[in-house]
């Protein structure tokens, strides 16, 4: 395996808190990777650094051996990164059909958007594909507003997939939401996995994160623990102390707005 | 066949057209002047703030940008008083263009409350500009070369102008809505970071859709002082004119292409009617904030989307009735 995703030593501090301090991550390409640690340990964002929306004071981060530290997020998403959030961001005001239009074409130039109608049949038909795989295709024509917690999750899902990235960061996907919509989302990820797809993932449930991953990553207090298969890191008995003995109860820090 | 909507706008399209040669007094085609002037603007400033939400209370300065353009060119070039100085106003929109891409790359670096303030503060910037530069005229104003056309005719050319300024205004933000970009300024107006996480390039995206909704302001500010024939920096550059079109938006339906027009046809054409029956120029302003009052509280989206909403839900009932009927008509014919 090669490594697609790559944090070197990243450190950020907001104030006077460290929210990473000298944390490094690899993720294989073609993998599936869980990033663990208890709350406020900076799994959050880590993930803000390495999509653009926070920067590092110091370290770097690469895909594909590219270094994209700095870049601002529209870049890293042209470049192939696709990412959610834990609290799930779509846009509320315009139709489930309208949102994932939006990410259809992640190189696309500004001026080209001014100069063409808002989709391609092509793109119709992919946005389309994705939904039904995410299993919202009947909900196209409704307002994004109205769709519940749990469906907010599949079309967050559903656009970052219709960009086609090549790595897709998902913070808590089952964060929040059923045990049936947990195991729906766990066997979308594997069959996206075995087509190739890279995912990292946060996720604070434990039974997902095993069950589902190649590699976990452990972080604590900013900074990567451990690293190893899940029944590896299971029986790393520093990770147990992270989580009953170091863990802090802090809040994850959200992304500052760093672009205009 | 035509779809019921493009009838009714086919039909808009007729009234607006035979309405001069049907309504010759000229006070009626003075309001009507007016009215269509704000249409364009109100649909102009819709174009940015209502799809973006990026609420901006400074367009007064393109209004005055043009206004200024006209005064000055016909002023400077000597320009023989008539029909000939209409070609001055899509130069008052191009000019006030270029005066935006500044205005907006500075102003659209913040975001919500700060952005209205800042757009406040870009304002009185520009009008005790207009006021304390020599070439405006200051608080004297500039006088446009005298038309001389005869007072039932006079109306009636601006009227045209106005309307065609309209069309091309409305045209352009029904293309915005439904192209690539309008969505994307959409999507700003919903979540920005997002959209940029999505690969929206919003700095460009918002710059531009600013830029594109000072051009039509400006033409209509250029073809208001030809109109009037003497200007003031304190009638072009007038707060007032920002917070009317963002309340005729509102009432209408902010980032609808109906709602503004609307907006503007019912609140304009009320307010110059007020000042001209009752000859208080002040008494609008007391129906404005009444109405702004009423729209928040019980319509915030706006008439058009209020009206919107209450078919969609009356359709739904029906359907759901419908199909309630056929399910218990399916269950009574069962053996």
């Amino acid at each position: 395996m090669t490594t697609l995703l790559e944090a070197t030593g990243i450190s950020r501090a907001f104030g006077g808190v460290q929210a990473l301090n000298l944390c490094s991550l690899e993720v294989q390409k073609g993998s599936i990777t869980g990033l663990i640690g208890p709350n406020g340990s900076g799994k959050t964002t880590l993930f803000n650094v390495m999509t653009g929306y926070v920067r590092p004071d110091q370290g770097s981060v690469f895909l594909g051996g590219t270094d994209i530290t700095n870049e601002r997020p529209d870049k890293v998403f042209a470049l192939g990164i696709g990412r959610t959030f834990q609290l799930t961001r779509i846009f509320g005001r315009i139709t489930v059909l309208e949102n994932m239009l939006v990410a259809t074409q992640r190189e696309e130039s500004w001026l080209r958007g001014l100069t063409r109608s808002m989709s391609s049949t092509s793109e119709v038909t992919s946005a389309m594909e994705w939904l039904d795989f995410v299993g919202i295709a009947r909900l196209a024509n409704l307002q994004a507003g109205a769709l519940s917690f749990g469906q907010r999750k599949l079309l967050e899902l559903a656009y970052v997939l219709v960009a086609n990235p090549d790595v897709i960061l998902l913070d808590e996907p089952a964060g929040g939401i059923n045990l049936t919509l947990v195991n729906e989302i766990a066997s979308k990820i594997r069959t996206l996995n075995k087509s190739g797809k890279t995912f990292l993932i946060v996720e604070h449930n434990m039974e997902f994160v095993m069950g589902l991953c190649d590699a976990v990553t452990v972080m604590h207090q900013g900074a990567d623990l451990v690293t190893g298969t899940p029944s590896e890191v299971r029986a790393n008995p520093l990770v147990l102390d992270a989580y009953l003995g170091g863990g802090e109860d802090d809040e994850e820090i959200e992304p500052e707005v760093s672009h205009g | 066949m035509l779809q019921r909507k493009n009838l009714l706008w086919l039909l808009a399209l007729l009234v607006f057209g035979v309405y001069p040669l049907v309504v010759t007094n000229p006070t009626y085609t003075t309001i009507a002047v007016f009215t269509l002037i704000f249409m364009a603007c109100t649909t102009s400033w819709n174009m940015f703030s209502g799809y973006s939400g990026y609420i901006a209370l400074g367009s007064g300065v393109f209004y005055g940008v043009g206004a200024y353009t006209m005064a000055l060119c016909s002023q400077h070039w000597h320009m023989a008083a008539g029909a000939a100085m209409f070609w001055l106003v899509p130069l008052g929109g191009l000019l006030a263009t270029l005066i935006a891409v500044p205005v907006g790359w500075v102003v659209l670096r913040v975001r919500r409350h700060t952005f209205v303030v800042i757009t406040i503060a870009v304002f009185f910037v520009a009008q005790l500009t207009a006021i304390n530069v020599g070439f405006t005229g200051g608080t004297a104003g500039l006088s446009l070369p005298f038309i001389t056309w005869g007072a039932s005719y006079y109306n009636v050319p601006f009227y045209y102008v106005a309307l065609a300024i309209v069309i091309f205004v409305t045209a352009l933000s029904a293309l915005v809505r439904r192209s690539r970009f309008g969505l994307q300024l959409l999507a700003i107006r919903d979540d920005e970071d997002r959209a940029l996480g999505l690969g929206v390039k919003v700095s460009a995206v918002k710059l531009t859709g600013f830029t594109m909704s000072a051009f039509a302001i400006g033409m209509c500010g250029a073809l208001y002082a030809m109109f009037i024939g003497q200007i003031y920096p304190q009638f072009v550059f007038d707060p007032l004119f920002d917070i009317s079109i963002a309340l005729m938006a509102f009432l209408g339906g902010l980032g609808t292409l109906v709602g503004p027009l609307l907006g503007a046809l019912v609140l304009e054409s009320l307010q110059q009617y007020l000042t001209v029956t009752y000859s208080n120029g002040s008494l609008y302003l007391i129906l404005f904030g009444s109405l702004f009052l009423v729209v928040i509280l019980f319509m915030p989206q706006g008439v058009v989307v209020a009206l919107r909403d209450r078919i969609t839900k009356k359709a739904e009932r029906e359907r759901e009735a419908v199909a309630s009927n056929e399910t218990t008509l399916m269950g009574s014919a069962s053996p």
